[in-house]
């Protein structure tokens, strides 16, 4: 797949610097080692997660130091060549992906924890730092970092801001934005702000809402506070098969309903019930159409009242099998299935094609049957493994890339899933973001004026447009040329109002 | 009229008034007149009170949408029948509050450092911007990141980036049971105590020191907070009077909170010890939201507010047509003033009321 270059242009691009230009200027404030720019050493940045798209940058960067980067944006700035920020590439839309005019800015030298503060429950550390090794680095302190991406052994903190990265226990703990204590950026001039304070909220407005999920378009991170938790005393996981898909749907629907907000609430079809057990074995019941792990965390006396009441709420769904953790152990084997859940399609399917599509709760059952219904008409298999309690739906489409033209029906299935999913009421990107990937989407969700909102508030923090671009949102031409009507809900609200 | 036609008819007004370069002021039903910067300038007000109505609510989706001047009893009335509740705990400050002004001020209760603030809930908002066009952003599901998150952005910018019109919002159960215990404890004991809880998984919901007594309260299930209340100990408050009690901490009706002297907020890392400035505190949000009531200088309140990492901004009383909100440092009062005129290029919502330079 070819990134088109129409809408990755830069606003008043000076004509043509040239590759030595570029690097003499990067070369006086940066090691000469810390610039690459031959192919070789280009080609492993070529991609991030979305492999599909690939494109090799003009340099990479590897500074170490606040300074060195802020040396990079001013060069950049002035001569007005794109700037991408790379944490650790694992991003799932090609957020990451390079520009081909561009410097790819890797933060993989700013892995260091700063400080632990275990009486104010935070934690300092560089972009480049890996999630888990926050958790790791707290334990001792009986703390932990909540926001649990199933990449977190490998994606950057960072990067998880950048995205506004959830996981499996989001639901009760909140997504990458509500523990995030504030953040240090540079903007595209190389100069440094705080957003956010060691209080609960900064001053002025709150940009640091904002510069989560910004896809790095707004600024460079270069300092992140983040919230700490104290860790569970006690978690337990009930699993629970069902016959139908819809039936899990709405037990998912209930459990909430019954007031309790659980510390993870996943759901698997069959296909992924069964690649997962072949790949871990971790004792699903392979003939259910549906399995919910439901994660309960507290104290113990919590966890043990509210097990029960999740058990109750799940036999009255008609669930066929209801199994409860024994101890940490059995519960590690009940989550490995989910966790290793993209793994294991990865052996059944040559190549899969992961969507973040989010739905309201309710419309579950009919949205996975739709799913199904789509997945026939376009002739590719499509597993299912979900944040059900977020309604936030990871459907894989497997398609082998060897084959001819089944990367772009496997594309426009996929477009068809999210096109479904804003009819419903919901989003096209829960977690993964936009990126280069769902970027025609945007187009179906927003329509002129709210993209040209977007784009006023990016200008205001990068007047040239040369943070990231191309991604996440879309140019007003793009969209004509996608020839999109764009959808909220199911209808379009005022009718009477221009639009494209 | 329907709350469509409403938009629309709000939406006219503000092209007009942005055609004209009129100001106007948002008005909710001025429950906040007293809180942000008093220009003093007679402006065009922009009355949403009419704008209400609970859009759509359903109960297992966690998830509300309301037209911005709906109040927010009524709003909480509807919640409980569902058994939810906001889980920022939003102060009143009077008998109208509109959920618009409550998300325009951003302001939450004493349950925010341990269930979340204003903009932790917000999914999305729909609203109008300078030009008078009709914007939606977000959604009504929990996770969302297409886009950038400009309705959370709306919470406490006091209505100067646009009108809110309707608002979806993530909602809590409500919990089964509350407790609250008493400690005899001076602010150093309470800061370290509070220090020491917070890291174990009590359900607290709120903690708060007068300088002698310091108060926690659990929120959760039966089970989980009689567990806590063994563990942290103290005398438990009567159901009736602890109730009192945290409403009338919420909305300033303690004691403390009478007087004539400026009241402070200070924001501030929770553990920060006791800072060295002339008043009377008093401490909320496990230390992370201090009370001051100081004649000081504004200025030696802000830099001490900074110096300790924290922001300041005098909430009631003082000077108002002076700084009122923590100022900021050149280059992000530079990007404030850009984003500005990124949502109103005219300057015509709400000029001067946040800060006196937009
Ligand atoms: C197997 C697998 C499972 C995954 N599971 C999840 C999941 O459960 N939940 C989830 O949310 N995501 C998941 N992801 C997606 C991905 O891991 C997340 O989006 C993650 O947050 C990306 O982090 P990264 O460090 O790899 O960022 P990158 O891929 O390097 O970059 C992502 C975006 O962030 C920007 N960026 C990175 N660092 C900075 C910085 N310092 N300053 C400014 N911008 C920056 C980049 O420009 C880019 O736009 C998964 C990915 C894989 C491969
Ligand atoms: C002595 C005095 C002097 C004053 N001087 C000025 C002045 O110079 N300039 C000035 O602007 N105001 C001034 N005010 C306040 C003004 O009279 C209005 O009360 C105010 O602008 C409207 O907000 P509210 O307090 O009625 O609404 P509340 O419901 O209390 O709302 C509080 C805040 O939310 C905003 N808001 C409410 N609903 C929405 C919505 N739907 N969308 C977006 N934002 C919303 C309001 O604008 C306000 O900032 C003064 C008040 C007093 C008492």
């Amino acid at each position: 797949m070819a990134l088109d270059t129409d809408h990755a242009a830069v606003a008043d691009a000076p004509p043509g610097v040239s590759l030595t230009e570029l690097r003499d200027a990067l070369q006086r404030g940066l090691p000469a080692s810390y610039i690459l720019t031959e192919a070789e050493q280009l080609r492993p940045y070529e991609c991030d997660g979305l492999s599909a798209y690939r494109q090799i940058p003009r340099a990479v960067v590897l500074p170490d130091s606040i300074e060195q980067i802020q040396h990079v944006l001013r060069v950049c700035h002035k001569l007005r060549v794109p700037v991408v920020a790379r944490g650790a590439g694992t991003s799932l839309s090609g957020g990451s992906l390079p520009h081909a005019e561009g410097v790819l800015l890797s933060l993989s030298k700013f892995n260091k924890i700063i400080a632990v503060d275990p009486e104010n429950r935070c934690a300092r550390v560089q972009p480049g730092v890996r999630n888990l090794a926050i958790s790791e680095a707290v334990a001792p302190y009986g703390l932990y970092y909540a926001p649990d991406p199933s990449s977190q052994i490998a994606c950057s903190i960072g990067g998880n801001v950048a995205e506004n990265a959830g996981g499996v226990h989001c639901l009760k703990y909140g997504l990458t934005v509500h523990n995030i204590i504030s953040v240090d950026m540079l903007t595209m001039e190389g100069e440094q702000l705080t957003l956010g304070s060691g209080g609960l909220d900064g001053p002025g407005y709150d940009l640091l809402a904002l510069l989560n999920g910004s896809e790095g378009m707004l600024g460079v991170i270069v300092d992140i506070t983040v919230k700490l938790l104290p860790k569970p005393v006690v978690a337990q996981v009930v699993m629970a098969a069902f016959d139908r898909v819809d039936q899990g749907g709405q037990a998912v629907a209930d459990i909430i309903a019954s007031g309790i907000i659980p510390g993870g609430l996943e759901m698997m079809d069959n296909g992924i019930i069964r690649a997962a057990e072949d790949f871990v074995h971790a004792g699903y019941p392979v003939e259910a159409e549906a399995i919910l792990l439901c994660e309960l965390d507290g104290t113990a006396a919590e966890v043990a009242e509210q097990v029960a009441q999740v058990r109750t709420v799940l036999e009255q769904a008609g669930a066929t099998e209801i199994r409860t953790s024994r101890d940490d152990q059995e519960r590690a084997l009940f989550w490995a299935g989910r966790k290793a859940a993209f793994p294991a399609v990865g052996r059944i399917s040559p190549d899969y094609y992961c969507m973040d599509g989010t739905i309201p709760r309710r419309e579950l059952g009919k949205v996975l049957n739709q799913i199904q219904e789509l997945s026939r008409q376009y002739g590719l298999g499509v597993v299912n493994v979900f944040h059900a309690g977020d309604g936030n739906l990871h459907p894989l489409i497997m398609y082998d890339a060897n084959q001819p033209g089944q990367l772009e029906q496997a594309e426009a299935l996929g477009g068809a899933i999210l096109e479904l999913c804003i009819q419903v009421g919901g989003t096209i990107t829960g977690e993964h973001g936009v990126g280069v990937e769902k970027i025609n989407q945007m187009c179906v969700q927003f329509n002129t004026p709210e993209l040209e909102q977007f784009h006023a508030l990016k200008a205001a923090f990068d007047e040239y447009g040369l943070l990231n671009p191309g991604k996440a949102i879309p140019t007003l031409a793009r969209c004509a040329e996608f020839g999109a009507m764009h959808v909220h809900g199911g209808q379009l609200p005022f009718p009477e109002l221009e639009r494209f | 009229m329907s709350l469509d036609s409403q938009a629309l008819a709000l939406a006219e007004q503000v092209s007009a008034a942005a055609a004209t370069n009129t100001p106007v002021a948002i008005q909710g039903s001025g429950s906040k007149a007293f809180y942000g910067r008093h220009t003093g300038d007679a402006l065009q007000a922009l009355d949403m009170t009419a704008y209400q109505g609970i859009v759509s609510y359903e109960p297992t989706e966690l998830v509300v949408t309301a037209a911005a001047g709906t109040p927010l009893e009524i709003l909480d009335a509807s919640l409980a029948e569902g058994g939810q509740y906001l889980g920022f705990e939003p102060p009143r400050f009077g008998p109208g509050a509109t959920v618009g002004g409550t998300v325009a001020c951003g302001l939450a209760g004493p349950s925010r450092p341990y269930t979340g603030s204003v903009r932790d809930f917000i999914l999305g908002v729909k609203m109008i911007n300078g030009k008078g066009e009709i914007l939606r952003f977000g959604g009504q599901v929990i996770k969302n990141v297409a886009g950038y998150d400009i309705s959370r952005l709306m919470a406490g910018s006091l209505g100067t980036l646009g009108i809110i019109l309707e608002i979806s919002l993530r909602l809590l159960p409500r919990p089964a049971v509350h407790r609250t215990l008493v400690h005899n404890a001076a602010e150093t004991t309470a800061i370290e105590r509070i220090a020491q809880w917070a890291r174990y998984p009590y359900p607290l919901s709120g903690a708060v020191c007068d300088g002698e007594r310091l108060y926690i309260r659990l929120s959760g299930s039966a089970s989980g907070v009689a567990a806590a209340a063994d563990a942290i100990g103290g005398d438990t408050l009567d159901a009736t009077e602890a109730q009192t009690f945290w409403e009338d901490l919420r909305e300033q009706r303690l004691e403390f909170f009478a007087g004539d002297a400026p009241l402070w907020r200070l924001s501030l890392p929770p553990a920060t010890a006791p800072l060295n400035l002339p008043g009377e505190w008093l401490l909320d949000w496990g230390g992370a939201q201090r009370w001051l009531r100081s004649t000081a200088d504004p200025y030696t309140i802000f830099d001490a507010a900074k110096a300790a990492g924290g922001h300041a901004s005098v909430f009631r009383g003082g000077d108002r047509s002076s700084t009122v909100f923590q100022p900021l440092d050149p280059p992000l009062l530079a990007l404030h003033q850009r984003l500005k005129s990124g949502f109103d290029p005219a300057g015509i919502f709400n000029p001067g009321r946040f800060y006196p330079d937009w």
